[in-house]
């Protein structure tokens, strides 16, 4: 699925439908016209475009992989090559799709009440609203299960007091999924933009994800009505399962940037002349990091394929999302590095895409469970030792 | 009011083209097929005037079993359906016998127009929509640029060297299209999924009385790629900026006699 096509070393792209193939060819199309002729300067500028959502929307970019609402219905491959494609432009646009669809229309359409999801789920589909999903908290990251928001009954409506950090989306949303603990556990709600008590700033300085919107929520007595409570909520669990649908997404968008920058890094050191009249490709070092960059990719996906089938035939563990996330993450954070050092000097500037799929892969590293909490829920799987809280600590 | 659009299937434009063995050929190995770009104007214009006016848009392609993919293109951009002649390695690059081949499926179809691509990428005739056309009997604009459809007629407009030419012609016809037409859309993935459940016919091309090996008002001798480009001379000027100007300006005006 590389776009020079005489390096489908293992015929990766005969592993693929008619339908699957024009899935991807079509958010590769669209990508190649609208997104990449400006992506350089929106990380420049730090500017999410949100002039493209309607059209996502139009191409039903947004909640894809569910049928309810006349949404396609995309399989779990189909859904995986659009992650791809939008990842191999940019993390931030493939972020944008992962909340709409795997954050924020899943729960919904999981645990929202019919009024719920009749409001929401074609505006979301469309792109004529835009959601974000609020675990994180400044205090608490990668264990969420420690989170302070609180939402507290009062009468019919639920009062809502605490912070959420890091949120996608979060300035430009419509509609939050805000999970905050209750006494009946941890539940989520669905906070419109505007409600009183509810307020949002945006993070800026930022060196990674720079094409995506990523805000600071708080919640001052926001109180809310009894219809915001999303009824099928009933713990962390709930968020968990949420995130395990993104992180599906991010293994095969990982590979989407992990191309990019591989297929760049081939190009250019074919052109790239340096002793003895010949291109740098010629030198068995460089060839060395080609042949690595190369066959981790090609693993990866057959990595995601087989997480795809699993996926389809409702067998697939949440290690095992884990596990694919983990390792293709960190399959193009290298690939990135690789990329890097084959462009020289040439891959420090914006003229090249390596620089900034190197800085947005550092938060792909961080986000929906870190590199390093996935390796403990793979030795908790393989061990049956869980090792979250510290040796020692009760 | 009903449409119909050929459509052919290409290389895709950013493909390396390598020659065949047999040297009149192009290597297939690697290549990827799409449907070529003047005929996306075609469909996306049938798609507009179906959406406003009713009726419904045919794509016809007449090409090897992989073609059926551009028709699969086609309908799920939107297309109602698709006929597809099965053959035509043989007859690649034959405008006439092409021509001939889409008459024949068409000669008993009900339509208003026929639209088709000003040229195919790769081939790049431009000959198969106008002797379509003329073996329809229909009257013809070639290369349109803007089109409005009324109540039986029709006005075109095609750019000609520094100005532009408009027509007004009765319908049925045949337009073909090219850039600035219009915005072709994109492929929605519901449209993708839809894809699958619309018919496309299948016709071989003995079913419609062509013999693709009989009549061939056309053969392919040999292919070659553009010759390499030689090494390029380079002038030394560090020591002598003057004298190097001046082999520049010698170099320009007797060797590549560019002034
Ligand atoms: C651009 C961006 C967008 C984001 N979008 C969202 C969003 O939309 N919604 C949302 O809810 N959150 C979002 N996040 C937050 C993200 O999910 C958290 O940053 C992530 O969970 C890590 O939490 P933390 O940053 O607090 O790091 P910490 O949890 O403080 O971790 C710091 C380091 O300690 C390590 N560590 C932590 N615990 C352990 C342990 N038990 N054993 C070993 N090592 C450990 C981690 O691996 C990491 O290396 C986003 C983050 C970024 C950067």
């Amino acid at each position: 699925m590389f776009i020079r096509r005489d390096i489908d070393l293992y015929s990766v792209d005969a592993l693929l439908t008619d339908e699957q193939r024009m899935v991807r060819d079509t958010t590769r199309a669209w990508v190649r016209d609208r997104v990449m002729p400006s992506i350089e300067d929106w990380a420049w500028h730090e500017r999410f475009p949100t002039e493209l959502i309607a059209e996502m929307g139009d191409l039903d970019l947004l909640g894809a992989p569910y049928s309810d609402f006349d949404l396609p219905g995309l399989d779990s491959i189909g859904y995986g090559l659009i992650n791809q494609e939008l990842e191999r432009a940019d993390s931030g646009i493939r972020s944008f799709v992962s909340v709409q669809t795997s954050l924020v229309m899943y729960p919904i359409l999981q645990w929202g009440s019919e009024e719920q999801k009749k409001r929401w789920i074609l505006e979301l589909g469309k792109g004529r609203a835009i959601g974000c999903f609020a675990l994180t908290e400044p205090d608490f990251g990668s264990n969420p299960g420690g989170m302070r928001t609180r939402a507290r009954r009062d009468g019919k409506d639920w009062i809502l007091n605490g912070e959420k950090m890091w949120i996608t989306n979060g300035g430009i949303a419509d509609i939050a999924v805000v999970w905050a603990r209750t006494d009946d556990g941890v539940r989520a709600f669905l906070v419109e933009k505007g409600a009183k008590g509810f307020s949002t700033v945006d993070q800026t300085g930022k060196y990674s994800l720079r094409v995506s919107v990523t805000s600071q929520l708080v919640f001052e007595d926001c109180r809310v009505p009894a219809s915001a409570l999303l009824p099928g909520t009933s713990g962390l669990k709930n968020a968990l399962a949420c995130l395990n649908q993104a992180r599906y997404g991010i293994a095969w968008g990982a590979l989407g940037s992990a191309m990019a920058t591989f297929e760049a890094a081939l190009d250019y050191a074919g052109a790239r002349v340096q002793f003895g009249g010949k291109p740098i490709a010629a030198h068995q070092m460089v060839q060395e990091k080609l042949a690595w960059m190369f066959d981790e990719i090609i693993k990866g996906q057959l990595l995601a394929f087989r997480m795809a089938q699993l996926k389809d035939q409702k067998k697939l563990r949440h290690e095992a999302v884990s596990m694919a996330k983990r390792n293709n993450v960190r399959v193009a954070r290298e690939c990135a590095r690789l990329a890097r050092e084959i462009h020289g000097a040439n891959g420090i500037v914006n003229e090249y895409p390596i620089m900034r799929h190197m800085m947005n892969l550092e938060t792909v590293n961080t986000y929906e469970g870190t590199h390093d909490i996935h390796t403990l829920v793979l030795g908790a799987f393989l061990t049956g030792y869980p090792a979250f809280e510290p040796p020692g600590s009760s | 009011m009903n449409c119909i659009v050929c459509v052919t299937s290409v290389p895709d434009t950013a493909s390396v083209i390598k020659i065949g063995a047999d040297g009149n050929q192009i290597d297939e190995g690697g290549i990827k097929w799409i449907l070529s770009p003047h005929d996306e104007y075609a469909l996306e214009e049938a798609l507009k005037i179906t959406e406003a006016q009713g009726g419904e848009v045919t794509v016809v392609t007449y090409g090897p079993a992989r073609a059926e993919a551009v028709l699969r293109d086609c309908l799920a951009r939107g297309a109602h359906q698709a006929v597809h002649v099965i053959g035509g390695e043989e007859t690649l690059g034959d405008s006439f016998k092409i021509a001939q081949t889409l008459a024949a499926i068409l000669k008993d179809r009900e339509y208003g127009l026929i639209l088709v691509g000003v040229q195919s990428v790769g081939t790049d005739n431009s000959q198969v929509g106008q002797m379509l056309a003329e073996l329809l009997d229909l009257p013809h604009v070639a290369g349109i640029t803007s089109l409005e459809v009324g109540e039986g007629t029709l006005n075109a407009s095609r750019e000609v060297e520094g100005g532009k030419e408009i027509y007004e012609s009765p319908l049925p016809a045949l337009l073909t299209c090219q850039k600035g037409l219009n915005e072709p859309r994109y492929a929605a993935l519901k449209g993708i999924m839809a894809a699958k459940r619309k018919p496309v016919e299948k016709i071989e091309p003995s079913d419609i009385g062509i013999d693709e090996g009989a009549g061939a008002a056309y053969r392919l001798r040999s292919l070659s790629l553009p010759p390499e480009k030689g090494e390029g001379t380079l002038l030394q000027g560090e020591d002598d900026p003057a004298g190097a100007a001046g082999n520049l300006v010698k170099l320009l005006r007797e060797e590549a006699k560019a002034i």
